[in-house]
């Protein structure tokens, strides 16, 4: 029943695009985007709300605020997703004291971008800074550098920066030199090695916003998900945690929100000693890092995944400890 | 004149080295056919499938390849080097090596990048490059450079030709038609004549400094596609000129191996002799020094200042590439020196033994340069399927390595079919010399 109405929802929408309103929508929607964060966590009906949006012609109309929000693949061109949402610079931010390895972020991020199980935008590390450290969980995606050296070494501009902040790939356009993989220091890039079917679904057009579908032989990465963030959503990973271990905004705004509680960015990192993991190699990454201290839950919660993911970190020198006594 | 005389001599002398093919070299033409068309069967599967059937993966997305291609590439920069050094070297010996310098050096820079045209994922998007160029990627300067450098070497190589072409033309009474028609195309009328023959010097000389210094642009460019990363392995100052020596020192020691086979197939003991190959051997001496040098100060100022991330390099390197690192950089350096420094020791053999040990030796070392800092990014490489973590080529990559090989010693092959390997020109121009100074006395 919800189904068939999201369906009318967006054939409405798709009608409505074709009267040539995509800027203007997409305009408005940007515009909405983080006042819309805290409330869009449960799906809300008709809201009865109306908007008012200018159409490129001049004529003034109006359409429910909700249906504005909910249209699933708002198609952004090439053109248009290498300019960015205006006066927004996105900022992650991740409380590493209360990621616990439960895999909500890598899931949610792998339905929303139709990867594999074996793909991932969003990696779960197991970090020790030194001997006498603790480990932790470290969740890491794209960091949207500032200083992006992957957007620097592109030979032909298929991966770049926005004004929002956000790097993103054009699969259009990248030729699969590899040298962006290369130069990433993070490990962020991924690369699609051979044909997969899901490459051919053209249900929905190409929209480097929504890295959907994947091409082969060009590379992939985590993208802040900005077609959620037009609908004024917050991304996958940081929607589907239920720790809310992941805070995501504007840092013009200064407003930073995991979708339970909205805090200013600026103060998190100053009272919670925010960093950016390797902050030395001068990237200037947009994902921070609050340290894990005062942790909500026991390093072990997070092996009690499925025994492949457990095999995933078994070079980790904390992991051959803990086999060796048979911890695990 | 006498020395049209001679040009029919040396004509005759040569002339069974283009028209004639031994048993053995028809033997060997046959075989490299084969290697390279299995390496262009394991290029269609690769074009088909993508690059699923090559070892390459999500941390190691750079392998065999591109080590080939810094191999070829850099192979080339030096061939064009040396041979734009040898043209300003007065000695008489230096007309034996000169062409074959300038054949490695225009074969390498055209199989070079075809290794590299492998890495891509997307060849069918080639033209982007051009397309939609961006000038601050490495990748462009490097495609700058090469393109450059193949057009100069090219040309270079040509303007080396050409006086051979004439005297082949002149002289070609005896041999097919369809010879004598490309060696009247390709001489472009030249004619020997005082003022062609200054002008053709001229520009060879130009040519010939511009080529050095477009091997050290192109050097350097090849190197910093590596060390302007941020990667713990690549990311050295020293790299551009590191790369430079151990181009010179594969270099020569090419160099040294093509002088054997050629010395020793064709019969042509008259012309390359020992005096060839102590000189090469000095030089790769010189460079193996040098080269030995570069690597200790690269290795040992990363395990002196021993910064975590490096630190774990050498931990990979010491563990899981022991052999390797050891092959690499200890037998692939000390053997060459120990061998080329005893004046004793210098025999032709035992100096082309020195030369294969340097070439395998060198090629290991890129591999270490490559591979293993791919393996040991700067996040260790966690939560990742177990087939991605370690790099080995597979037989896709190997087999089209071995078609680069082989593409490289068949074209040889027939680009020496076309012209003698010895300059005729350059001994004639020896001659010429002689005489006038025999007039002045």
């Amino acid at each position: 029943m919800e189904n068939n109405e999201d369906k009318k929802k967006s054939t409405n929408r798709r009608r409505f695009l074709k009267l040539g309103l995509l800027s203007s929508v997409t305009a408005v929607a940007g515009a909405s985007v983080l006042s819309n964060f805290t409330e869009d966590i449960e799906e809300k009906k008709s809201s009865g709300e109306k908007v008012r949006l200018l159409t490129p012609d001049g004529k003034m109309v109006e359409v429910d605020a909700e249906s504005i929000n909910k249209y699933p693949h708002a198609h952004v061109n090439t053109e248009e997703s290498r300019k960015g949402i205006p006066n927004k610079k996105f900022v992650m931010v991740i409380d590493l004291a209360r990621c616990k390895n439960a895999r909500k972020c890598v899931e949610g991020c792998q339905k929303g971008h139709q990867l594999d199980y074996n793909e991932e935008f969003m990696k779960v590390q197991l970090l020790q800074d030194n001997e006498e450290g603790s480990p932790y969980w470290f969740p890491k995606p794209c960091f949207h550098c500032d200083e992006p050296p992957c957007v620097t070494v592109c030979p032909t501009g298929a991966t770049f920066k926005r004004e929002d902040g956000i790097v993103l790939i054009d699969n259009d356009r990248c030729i699969g030199c590899k040298f962006c993989v290369t130069s990433c220091p993070y490990s962020a890039r991924q690369f699609n090695w051979g044909h997969k079917e899901k490459f051919e679904n053209k249900d929905i057009p190409y929209s480097p916003e929504t890295s959907i579908p994947a091409a082969e032989g060009t590379v992939m990465k985590c993208d802040f998900c900005p077609d959620l963030l037009r609908q004024g959503k917050l991304p996958y990973c940081a929607k589907s945690c239920p720790m809310g271990v992941i805070y995501f905004g504007d840092k013009n705004e200064d407003i930073v929100t995991n979708g339970e509680e909205t805090v200013r960015f600026s103060e998190l990192i100053k009272e919670r000693g925010g960093y950016r993991h390797l902050e030395h190699l001068g990237t200037k990454p947009n994902v921070y890092y609050l340290p894990a201290v005062n942790r909500q839950f026991p390093l072990e919660r997070g092996f009690n995944v499925d025994e492949d993911i457990i095999e995933r970190y078994k070079d980790v020198p904390y992991v051959k400890e803990m086999k060796k006594q048979g911890k695990i | 004149m006498d020395l049209e005389n001679r040009k029919r001599e040396l004509v005759k002398e040569f002339s069974p080295l283009l028209l004639k093919t031994s048993k053995l070299s028809k033997i060997w033409m046959v075989g490299l056919t084969a290697v390279i068309l299995v390496g262009l069967y394991a290029f269609i599967l690769q074009f088909m499938k993508g690059h699923i059937v090559t070892g390459m993966r999500d941390n190691v997305v750079w392998g065999v390849y591109i080590i080939n291609f810094i191999f070829f590439v850099c192979l080339s920069y030096s061939g064009a080097f040396i041979g734009g050094v040898l043209h300003f070297v007065k000695t008489p010996w230096k007309n034996s090596v000169a062409r074959i310098v300038e054949i490695i050096t225009v074969l390498s820079l055209i199989i070079g990048p075809i290794f590299i045209l492998l890495c891509i994922g997307r060849l069918d998007r080639l033209h982007y490059l051009f397309m939609y160029p961006r000038i601050q990627s490495p990748i462009t300067w490097d495609i700058i450079a090469i393109i450059t450098d193949l057009i100069g070497c090219f040309i270079y190589l040509y303007l080396t030709f050409i006086p051979d072409f004439a005297i082949l033309r002149d002289h070609s009474e005896d041999m097919p038609k369809w010879r004598q028609k490309i060696y009247k195309y390709l001489a472009i009328g030249y004619q020997d004549t005082k003022s062609q023959r200054e002008l053709l010097h001229k520009t060879t000389k130009t040519m010939s400094i511009m080529i050095i210094a477009l091997a050290i642009v192109a050097y350097s460019v090849l190197a910093w596609i590596f060390s302007l990363t941020l990667q713990p392995g690549w990311n050295s100052s020293i790299f551009a000129p590191y790369f430079i020596i151990a181009g010179l020192y594969s270099g020569a020691a090419v160099i040294i191996l093509s002088m054997y086979f050629i010395r020793k197939y064709l019969k042509l003991d008259f012309y390359i002799r020992k005096v060839h190959f102590t000189g090469a051997g000095v030089f790769l001496l010189i460079m193996s020094l040098l080269y030995g040098y570069f690597t200790f100060s690269e290795y040992f100022s990363r395990w002196f200042s021993h910064k975590t991330h490096d630190a774990k390099l050498l931990d990979t390197l010491f563990t899981r590439y022991f052999w390797e690192f050891i092959l690499a950089n200890y037998i692939g350096i000390l053997i060459p020196i120990v061998i080329l420094f005893f004046k004793k020791l210098r025999t032709i053999k035992s100096i082309t033994f020195a030369s294969i040990i340097a070439i395998l030796g060198l090629w290991l070392n890129r591999y270490l340069i490559v591979v293993p800092t791919l393996e040991t990014p700067y996040l260790p490489i966690q939560d990742t399927r177990e087939e991605f973590v370690h790099y080995s080529a597979t037989w896709v990559e190997w087999s089209l390595s071995f078609a680069g090989v082989a593409a490289f010693i068949l074209f040889f092959m027939l680009l020496m079919k076309l012209v003698p390997i010895i300059p005729m020109s350059g001994i004639i121009d020896q001659e010429r010399e002689q005489n006038r100074k025999n007039k002045k006395k």
